[in-house]
């Protein structure tokens, strides 16, 4: 039975300048989608298969690709817009969950950019960050709610109260969780060497830790989902934190799973499950079917690392965030990450990666809020992730309650990755999220490593310099300090929320 | 010779409990008596080797999560969640045990004698030689069998009839096997029953024969006993749910 809808209007159309093209084939080459073929003396183009992905535009010698969004002109009409409408023929068509890949595409204002930064004039003079130092070097864990002291024989004193493991970095910027499987090898091996040399620390995601990251699992966080693929305890003594997802910003409430097609015999060793099947990560932990459980799951995996890695939370950035903020710290880990509902993915269905979720800034300020009000902040560190896009960004999480970030799609772009949203489909032409060998190959690892290390040195250059401009010397004096942010544009009940005044105030 | 160690839990919170069992593994004592067990979690979480801790009293939850080796003998009930993501080595509780039993577990085995609570064996997973057994000797409660993707999963019902319903919901690896017949309105979707061939007679025998020895029981009646046998419908459960933007 065919179908009544005919097929769907272009999305993108590429050209070639045939002037400039000298018909060298590196667009056929480069186009994992598809795109070009040669028929005879002539590079045909398929529209239809493109992404928009860039690599061609990025490889042609002769800049002869164009590729521009394709208009169509549907009848035009407010409410049922081009994007309603062809979802609805896609689900007429397929009966099924439409799958969409990296973050949100709906067209809501931006918090963070609504947030100004303060700087200071005549009345306090800003630090100069070339000669004063600004100290941008943060710790995760637990810190003591007071210090206690006691004097030896020799009268020399000691710290009595102990220390809970804590993670040092020397800037607040993390890489985030992508599993292996999700993304290539080579693309974790480029931010784990990235971790390595700016004094940082990477996710492993859900997938297991290959052993071609072994030498780097001083610099991994390792994670703990509900599907528990790749954990066991050799896993989580080499990572040098521990996290237990919970939840995911782009997914809010549901779980994942990677399709039997990318379960390659590397992933399938990685993740510990034969070659080719479902790996299906639950919604919920079976073992935490209620807050009390949370506990449960924090100290066995305490115990089996015989408490001696912090041990991180990861949830989504929900409404009643505050709450769910709290009940977390309260179960004894080291740190939360909350994950805004901009967050990237490999893979969500479409539903929620759009609407599902709050914002990161909210859920950060709520946090903060309610972990002061509650007496816990010194519990527990808070790391902000969801669409961290430059060190702006950075600058106004901290000051909004963040201890440190997460970037996921700011590290992709660093590597090369164009935003294009296929992610899903593991063809990834750069290399990044995909595990077809030859496309693998195609992101050389010492490079890529390179350009994340110079983007995160970048930024924290940049956030010196914000600092320093704002009069503040230390990561530490930025933390939570709202009176360095204000509104523009955003109305009285957000600022409330957010505990943040109005331009002019 | 082999060196034995006796700890004595009462009033131990688990932490100090778990070091001195670690501890007693360090200095090399093959079996580890542990006395007065009252629930005390976490008993064997992450431990390595092949020592024998014998847990006289109710262990509490977790016990045994990501253990990769050892065997641990409890002569009373557990908690919930026994054998939890565990690697390999054995787990033998005298008594029944709680919720999620063999949750996530990837290797070695664990031997309920009596009864378990809902979710039992939920998410098993196998890989390679790596290959989890769980056997429940009394009942099982609902969901059992829940996303798993490996294994065996033996009940073997001996005090009474099961009441488990939505048996294997979202199944796909690994094999449920219940003595008896099992209402079709019992299995959840994704499942399907096939009859027990002598092939799979053969080959789950053996794994009777172990469980009767752990317990004192009578092994050929268990051995040669009608059983149903649950597998998943398909691999890929969810592979037609989902199409592309
Ligand atoms: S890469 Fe550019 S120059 Fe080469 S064939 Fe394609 S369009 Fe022509
Ligand atoms: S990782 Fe690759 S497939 Fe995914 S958005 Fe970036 S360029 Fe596109």
């Amino acid at each position: 039975m065919s179908s009544n809808l005919g097929s769907m209007p272009l999305r993108y159309r590429v050209t070639i300048d045939r002037e400039q093209c000298m018909e060298c084939e590196r667009c056929i080459e480069n186009c994992s989608y598809g795109v070009f073929r040669r028929d005879g003396d002539r590079i045909l183009i398929n529209s239809r298969k493109c992404t928009a992905c860039h690599r061609c535009l990025a490889y042609c010698p002769r800049d002869a690709i164009m590729l521009e969004e394709q208009p169509c002109d549907y009848r035009s009409h407010p409410v049922w817009t081009r994007a309603v409408r062809e979802s609805i023929y896609n689900q007429a068509r397929t009966g099924k969950i439409i799958l969409a890949g990296m973050g949100s595409v709906a067209n809501l204002p931006i918090i963070f950019d609504h947030l100004m930064l303060d700087a200071c004039q005549v009345t306090t003079p800003p630090t100069d960050p070339l000669r004063e130092p600004v100290e941008l070097r943060t710790y995760l864990g637990k810190k003591p709610s007071k210090l206690e002291f006691r004097q030896k024989p020799n009268g020399d004193v000691e710290l009595s109260t102990e220390l809970t493991p804590n993670l040092m970095l020397e800037t607040p910027i993390m890489l985030g969780h992508m599993s292996y499987g999700a993304i290539s090898l080579n693309a974790h091996v480029a931010m784990a060497r990235a971790a390595r040399e700016t004094g940082t620390y990477m996710g492993t995601g859900e997938g297991g830790l290959h052993p071609g990251l072994y030498p780097y699992q001083d610099r991994m966080i390792v994670q703990v989902a509900s599907g528990r693929f790749g954990v066991n305890v050799d896993y989580l003594e080499r990572g040098a934190a521990i996290e237990l997802k919970l939840g995911q910003g782009a997914k809010p409430g549901i779980g994942g799973h990677l399709t039997g097609e990318k379960v390659s015999a590397d992933v399938s060793r990685t993740r510990m499950i034969p070659q080719g099947s479902d790996a299906i990560s639950p919604a919920p932990h079976h073992d935490i079917y209620g807050i009390e459980d949370l506990p449960q799951l924090v100290n066995s995996v305490k115990e089996a690392t015989e408490r001696k890695k912090p041990v991180f939370a990861k949830i989504a950035a929900v409404n009643n965030n505050a709450e769910n903020v709290a009940a977390v710290a309260r179960s004894g880990v080291d740190a939360i990450a909350i994950d805004g509902f901009r967050g990237g993915t490999g893979a969500a269905p479409r539903v929620f990666r759009d609407h599902v979720g709050i914002p990161i800034e909210v859920a950060i300020s709520t946090a903060d809020q309610e972990l002061r009000n509650q007496g816990l902040r010194n519990e527990v560190s808070l790391i902000a992730c969801g669409s961290i896009r430059e060190s702006t960004d950075v600058v106004k999480a901290i000051a909004l309650g963040a201890d440190a970030v997460y970037i996921g799609t700011a590290a992709l772009a660093a590597m090369g990755c164009r935003v294009c949203g296929n992610c899903y489909q593991g063809l990834c032409p750069w290399g990044i999220a995909t595990q077809r060998q030859d496309l693998v190959d195609r992101l050389n690892p010492d490079v890529a490593s390179k350009q994340i290390a110079n983007l995160i040195h970048a930024w924290t250059l940049e956030i010196t310099e914000l600092m320093g401009a704002a009069g503040i010397n230390s990561i530490e004096s930025l933390r939570g300090n709202r009176d360095r942010l204000r509104g523009y544009m955003l109305d009285e009940g957000l600022l409330d929320i957010l505990d943040v005044k109005s331009v002019g105030a | 010779m082999a060196k034995q160690v006796t700890i004595d839990a009462k009033g131990v919170h688990y932490t100090p409990l778990n070091q001195q069992i670690r501890k007693a593994i360090e200095d090399g004592a093959d079996e580890i008596v542990v006395d007065n067990v009252l629930g005390q979690r976490f008993i064997g979480d992450g431990l390595r080797g092949n020592a024998t801790i014998r847990v006289n009293g109710v262990a509490g939850g977790d016990l045994a999560m990501f253990m990769s080796g050892p065997t641990v003998i409890v002569s009373g009930n557990a908690e919930h969640a026994p054998g939890n993501t565990m690697d390999s080595g054995k787990v033998v509780i005298h008594g029944s045990a709680g919720d999620a039993v063999a949750h996530s577990m990837r290797g070695g085995k664990v031997f309920v004698r009596g009864d378990i609570g809902y979710r039992g064996g939920i998410h098993m997973k196998q890989y390679e030689t790596q290959r989890p057994i769980l056997v429940v000797g009394g009942s099982a409660q609902t969901f059992l069998g829940e996303y798993m993707a490996g294994g065996l999963l033996l009940v073997l019902g001996l005090d009474g009839v099961m009441k488990a319903r939505e048996i294997g919901s979202g199944i796909h690896g690994g094999e449920i096997v219940i003595r008896g017949d099992v209402d079709e309105a019992c299995l959840a979707a994704g499942a399907k029953k096939l009859p027990l061939t002598d092939e799979d007679r053969a080959r789950i025998a053996p794994v009777i024969r172990e469980f009767a020895a752990d317990f004192g029981l009578d092994p050929e009646p268990l051995v040669n006993a009608d059983y149903t046998r649950i597998v998943p419908a398909s691999a890929r459960p969810f592979a037609g749910k989902y199409t592309w933007e």
